[in-house]
């Protein structure tokens, strides 16, 4: 479904990403994870081409993202993407966060794009909420309406980049009760995060990265089993012992 | 002080001394509202132009800004009436100089429409870029393209937040229209010199004018505050008002 293969990225003399290469199967959950300046929302970013990158490709159901000819709206509109600070649109209510892409890119009547909203806020909790504005919601209400909608666009697969990093703590919970119950559902997920309660309950496999390379791949066993590399190990006993 | 002298027939026209004031008060207005139609259309398209990621269009409207913002305002008005006509085409140039209906009043629309425009632009930049560039990459992500970004997300919340900004500038451009009666455009200041000159009466000729002036300017920063209320995202912090 995502294929990365030997991405590599700089920002002038600074290596962002060296070498990366994995795959996302469907109905895969990949969790990525790393210190901080490791690459990790960098990566995510180049799956659905929000950032350049400057060698390898990424292919996202048989579609390559760097391409000339390809149709990157087109391509992003099938894929979902949940940002660490929510980025809804403050200036619309959340009913039309949720259907702007689904009527202006999808073509979809604004009565199948309510319709669809709906019952994906239903989904996640907050029937509720749908006239209010962004500012009136908490932080895990706002993220909880970015899932739907990104949802909203029948998406093949999601991205998650760090999407609890801003949470406060009672509200992380929320949050990762509706990614749960979305990779339980079968969804192609790449999570970055650190909540490695979530990766231990649902994620496939997992992907440690460090000073943009990807330094561990495993599947879920393995990685908190016995990771291979010292730099994995180092890592987990910092977030795991406290 | 005696402000009679405004109901004595006045020198010429065949009306009174107060209906030179109206007529001026008039001409006030016109190059003044003109000016801000062209000032807006203008400074929007260069201050949107001044936010993209191509250089060729960034370019241009960077010295565009430049060259108006830093002319004196009274220099821009002389070439656009005694320059302008000698430099363009012939036929054009004749034109201007012998066919051109009130040629001193549009010239005055044009120049203060195309100097207040890089202003504009300026503040239409500066709104666009204090949004975060999450908010981009949220509507990029969702298959928005960049200009359906500008329209659904950046513009509407960029004209919020440079609303204070954008309604001094639109206070501005009443006071600079006064510069118009150097190219001579019979606008209200342009009336009470000529008053004053005609019945020595100084000081009450400028204080009306002055009192037009301050109403006028009264008139717009209530228009602009009602408009800023009217548009106040509920729950957004930073939004003016209460």
């Amino acid at each position: 479904m995502i294929e990365i293969r030997n991405v590599s990225k700089w920002y002038g003399e600074f290596q962002v990403l060296a070498n990366c290469t994995t795959r996302v199967s469907k109905g895969e959950v990949v969790v990525v994870c790393g210190p901080s300046g490791s690459g990790k929302s960098t990566l995510i970013k180049c799956v659905n081409g929000l950032e350049p990158f400057q060698q390898g490709d990424v292919v996202v159901d048989g579609i390559s993202v760097s391409a000339k000819d390809t149709n990157l709206p087109k391509l992003r509109a099938r894929i979902g993407m949940v940002f660490q600070n929510f980025e809804l649109f403050p200036h619309m209510s959340v009913i039309d966060n949720i259907t702007l892409a689904q009527i202006k890119v999808l073509g979809r009547s604004r009565e199948d794009a309510i319709e669809k909203a709906h019952a994906l806020l239903k989904r996640v909790g907050l029937t509720e909420q749908a006239p209010k504005y962004p500012g009136q919601l908490s932080g895990g209400q706002q993220q909880r309406v970015a899932i739907a909608r990104g949802l909203a666009m029948d998406p093949i697969a999601m991205l998650f980049d760090e999407p609890t990093s801003a949470l406060d703590p009672e509200m992380i919970n929320e949050v990762l009760d509706v990614m749960v119950e979305l990779a339980q559902e079968g969804m192609t997920m790449m999570v970055v995060t650190h909540e490695m309660g979530f990766a231990r309950k649902v994620a496939h496999r997992v992907i440690f990265m460090d000073r943009g390379e990807i330094v561990e791949d495993a599947v879920k066993e393995d990685f908190f089993g016995k990771p291979r590399s010292e730099r994995a190990q180092h890592f987990l006993s910092k977030i795991l012992h406290h | 002080m005696d402000f009679s002298v405004f109901l004595q027939p006045a020198f010429s026209g065949g009306g009174t001394y107060l209906d030179w004031v109206l007529s001026g008060t008039k001409w006030t207005l016109l190059v003044s509202i003109l000016a801000w139609i062209i000032a807006f259309i203008v400074g929007s398209v260069l201050g949107v132009l001044r936010t993209t990621p191509l250089a060729v269009l960034r370019a241009p409207a960077t010295v565009y800004v430049e060259v108006f913002r830093n002319v004196p305002l009274l220099v821009q008005m002389f070439i656009w009436y005694f320059v302008l006509p000698e430099i363009v085409p012939l036929g054009m140039g004749d034109w201007m100089k012998t066919r051109m209906p009130m040629p001193e009043f549009w010239n005055a629309v044009l120049c203060l429409g195309f100097y207040t425009a890089s202003r504009v632009a300026e503040q239409v930049r500066s709104g666009i870029q204090s949004i975060p560039i999450g908010q981009t990459y949220a509507g990029l992500a969702m298959g928005l393209t960049r200009g359906q970004v500008y329209r659904h997300v950046l513009l509407p919340m960029g004209y919020r937040i440079v609303i204070p900004p954008l309604t001094s500038e639109f206070l501005t451009i009443f006071k600079n229209s006064s510069v118009a009666l150097t190219i001579g455009v019979l606008e209200l200041t342009a009336q009470a010199r000529q008053i004053s000159e005609y019945t020595f009466r100084t000081f009450e000729a400028f204080t009306v004018a002055t009192v037009i002036y301050v109403l006028i300017t009264l008139v717009v920063t209530v228009g602009m505050r009602t408009l800023e209320n009217k548009v106040r995202v509920p729950g957004y912090i930073g939004s003016a008002g209460k």
